[in-house]
């Protein structure tokens, strides 16, 4: 095991462990975002530098500083490292630069988006950026792509986390999807359109933190704030059956995994499982699933007072006093 | 004349052939290394002469040698970097066109340092006939018993492969370099793990320059004593420097590292003056990334001293008011050059490699390149340039390679030492976009 400091508060970790992981270990507030490191898939993060960090103590043994910021997510602990995250004015102004940078070729489209609501991008951009834009160039535009009849790619929106391509590339059998290109004329490419057509290529719609790929048997059905999230089973014999259910009444709007409060699937589910059984008698309901952020989703119903929810921090204007008699008063105890 | 360690037989006639090169003293390094020399003696040897790679960033080679990790049961690599794409470096095409056995002869030489079994020259994929010329060296050199099985007696056997790069500079980046050889897209990995340990195939790997590699034979031959004689302070030895734009003699010069760089510039020797009689503007002294200077900086560094040809006496002054050796392009420009035009030329560029791996490199290149093409054609607004100042801060060091840096660099130099120019476009879009013209400093009297 060893220590190390971050944010001023002492953890301890198993060696080997990235400062990012060491973080989540502590939890709430310090932990840094996250846009493109996902830890069901091998090899990824690195990418989006949302998640820079300063190392302002080595280790114990070196106690120099890292000379540049470094991605949290990939860089392993070292025993005695002092790491500085929300403490840090650099770290914050430089990750205000990385959200503006992935927003200025987004089509900032999330009226008609829909992953609006559970977007890892509009979050992003909500805790951490600033309210304009200083872009003023055209944005770059793709055309959508039909990824066979379950599954739409809108490039445009994709911050090419490279999530989906570890995910086409160790869960499912066979690889046909790739980053064509390069630079920000870089896609996402099935090689001509090639369809991806196995078991578990619906997880990739999962592992997407924006509405770059959804989900067809969705498209334009609802909101995700609409719907209640449910925690579901079924016996499948491909998968765990292990899913969640977002339901309207009494309809399946879809189906997906399920994720932990980082947005990170805990077990992929098969294609069966998630296009399939939109009956909700195919399913053993366990109840309503817990939705641990912040986030639109489960504030869900807005006339059913959900008592003592914490004021999220860091939002705009987002004060007891501001928040009191407005429809998004999340029911908290004045 | 300064001595020429690399290039001193260049212009024999028949030099590309096995025999002619033999006939002047090539592959001696070989025969001294495996007949009379441990690896270990070759690496020390390295080390002592004080050599710096010379793909750019100017580390010791004998060093980055020391630090190949040797884990038992596991294959070593040199990999030698012969993809040349940073504009306005030309010089390792040159040698390898010029004297492909030097290469090899570099090639095998370090391979034994380093314990390398079998060894790649990655080469820029434009240069296909330069491939021709080396792959027609290397047949050579295998009919003559200096590559494959048991290399002049001596038990040590090497096999060497020369493959084409697709056509992405940014593939001359060293971890790309790796992924592209292996065979898959070229994105740069991240680091740590560096590539001593980390490399080809997951196998520790030494990635050197094309310049480097040729510089050992004369190192090994010679004796480092011997070529840490030339040179000044710890930039020993001799420099190929690829001098191009506005200059009366283009071409690549080897130089004793040192040489003035008024004297690189003017004297007939090297450049031979500004072309057409005219004055010079600017200078880029080590490849399109590093920091641009104005003549007055190029010729003296801050404090007034002359400023020499050597890593150290180039950077001085940090970026404030100095720039880097880097791979030795030497751009000169003239008088009658747009630093506004020139600088979206060079964005431009950058926006068209970035491989787009990480969001400030991927969105802010084209960001940069954009604002300076608004600028450049009349649309520019006085706001724009500080922008242009912030996104390159907001790049510089938060990216997976240093192509980041490489993209924002140039930008932000031209800006520090040519704010005016940049004004002057903004404020007067119809004489800035006149065909021909050009900003002086008389001119912003009247602006
Ligand atoms: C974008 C980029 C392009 C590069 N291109 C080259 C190149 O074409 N040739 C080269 O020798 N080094 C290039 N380098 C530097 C290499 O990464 C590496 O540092 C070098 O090959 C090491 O060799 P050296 O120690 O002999 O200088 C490049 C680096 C970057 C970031
Ligand atoms: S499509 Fe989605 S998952 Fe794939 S790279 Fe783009 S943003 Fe990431
Ligand atoms: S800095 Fe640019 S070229 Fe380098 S990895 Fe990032 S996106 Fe690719
Ligand atoms: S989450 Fe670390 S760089 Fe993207």
């Amino acid at each position: 095991m060893v220590k190390i400091t971050f944010d001023g508060i002492e953890v301890e970790v198993e060696e080997g462990t990235t400062i990012l992981n060491a973080a989540r270990k502590i939890g709430g507030e310090v932990v840094p975002p996250a846009m493109c490191y996902y830890t069901p898939l091998k090899g990824s993060g690195g990418k989006c530098r949302a998640c820079l960090v300063k190392v302002a103590a080595g280790s114990a043994k070196d106690p120099r500083p890292m000379p540049k910021l470094v991605a949290s997510c990939i860089t392993p602990v070292q025993d005695g490292m002092v790491v500085e995250n929300t403490t840090n004015p650099d770290v914050l102004a430089t990750r205000k630069g990385v959200v503006e940078m992935l927003l200025i070729n987004h089509p900032l489209d999330c009226p008609i988006c829909d992953q609006a609501g559970e977007c890892d991008l509009q979050n992003f951009s909500y805790e951490h950026g600033t309210s304009g834009t200083r872009y003023e160039e055209e944005r770059r535009t793709f055309e959508k792509i039909d990824i066979g009849p379950l599954i739409q790619l809108h490039m445009t929106r994709c911050i090419l986390c490279y999530r989906c391509v570890y995910t086409a590339d160790q869960i499912t059998e066979k690889r046909v999807h790739g980053v064509l290109g390069r630079g920000d004329a870089a896609e996402i490419g099935t090689y001509i359109e090639n369809v991806i057509d196995n078991d578990f290529s619906g997880n990739v719609i999962d592992v997407c933190p924006v509405g770059a790929l959804t989900d067809k048997t969705f498209r334009f059905k609802n909101r995700v704030w609409f719907t209640k999230p449910m925690d579901a089973h079924r016996d499948c014999p491909k998968c765990s059956g292990k899913v969640v259910l977002w339901m309207r009444g009494n309809d399946v709007m879809r189906v997906t995994a399920r994720k932990d409060k980082y947005n990170e699937v805990q077990e992929f589910i098969c294609n069966e499982c998630r296009f399939d059984h939109k009956d909700p008698n195919d399913w053993t309901i366990e109840g309503a699933r817990k939705i641990d952020r912040g986030s639109v989703i489960s504030a869900n119903h807005y006339e059913l007072p959900v008592l003592n929810v914490p004021v999220v921090p860091n939002l705009p204007g987002s004060t007891e006093d501001d928040l009191k008699d407005t429809p998004f008063n999340l029911g908290r105890s004045v | 004349m300064g001595r020429k360690l690399l290039t001193e037989h260049i212009n024999v006639e028949g030099i590309q052939t096995f025999d002619v090169y033999r006939k002047h003293g090539g592959y001696a390094s070989v025969e001294k290394a495996l007949k009379t020399m441990t690896p270990e003696e070759v690496v020390e040897e390295v080390k002592a002469s004080g050599l710096r790679g010379r793909g750019g960033a100017g580390f010791p080679t004998g060093m980055k040698w020391s630090f190949l990790a040797k884990p038992e049961g596991k294959p070593r690599y040199l990999v030698c970097n012969a993809d040349e794409s940073e504009p306005g470096t030309f010089k390792d095409r040159y040698l390898m066109e010029k004297l492909p056995h030097l290469l090899i002869e570099g090639m095998i030489t370090s391979s034994f340092a380093l314990g390398a079994r079998t060894s790649y020259i990655y080469i820029r994929g434009e240069l296909l006939y330069v491939l021709r010329i080396l792959e027609k060296a290397i047949a050579e050199a295998y009919a003559n018993g200096f590559l494959g099985e048991n290399i002049l007696g001596s038990g040590y056997s090497l096999d060497l492969h020369v493959h084409p790069g697709g056509g992405a500079y940014i593939c001359g980046e060293e971890t790309a370099l790796l992924e592209s050889l292996e065979g898959k897209r070229g994105n740069p990995r991240n680091k740590p793990p560096f590539p001593a340990v980390w490399g080809l195939y997951g196998c520790p790997t030494v990635v050197n320059n094309v310049e480097s590699i040729a510089t050992v034979p004369w190192i090994v031959t010679n004796g480092a004593a011997e070529y840490a004689k030339i040179g000044v302070g710890r930039s020993t030895g001799t420099k190929l420097i690829s001098a191009g734009g506005n200059i009366n003699k283009p071409g690549v010069y080897e130089i004793e590292l040192g040489v003035p760089v008024e004297e690189f510039i003017y004297s007939d020797e090297y450049c031979g003056g500004i072309w057409k009689g005219r004055d010079m503007k600017a200078v880029i002294a080590g490849g399109s990334s590093v920091p641009i200077l104005p003549k007055e900086l190029i010729l003296k560094t801050a404090a007034g001293e002359d400023r020499l040809m050597t890593y150290e006496s180039l950077s001085d002054g940090g970026f404030a008011t100095g720039t880097m050796l880097g791979s030795g392009g030497f751009f000169v420009m003239d008088d009658q050059t747009c630093i506004v035009r020139h600088t979206w030329t060079l964005a431009r560029f950058y926006h068209h490699e970035s491989c787009g791996q990480c969001s400030p490199c991927r969105e802010g290149t084209g960001w940069m390149e954009k604002v300076l093409h608004r600028i450049e054609y009349g649309h520019g607004q006085m706001h724009d340039i500080d922008l242009l100042v912030s996104v390159a801060k907001q790049i510089e060091g938060n990216t997976i390679c240093p192509l980041g840096d490489a993209a924002a660099w140039p930008v932000a130099a031209a800006i520090r030492h040519f704010r005016d120019e940049f004004e002057w476009h903004v404020k007067h879009p119809e004489r800035a976009t006149a065909p021909g013209a050009v900003y002086n400093k008389a001119d912003s009297v009247l602006a």
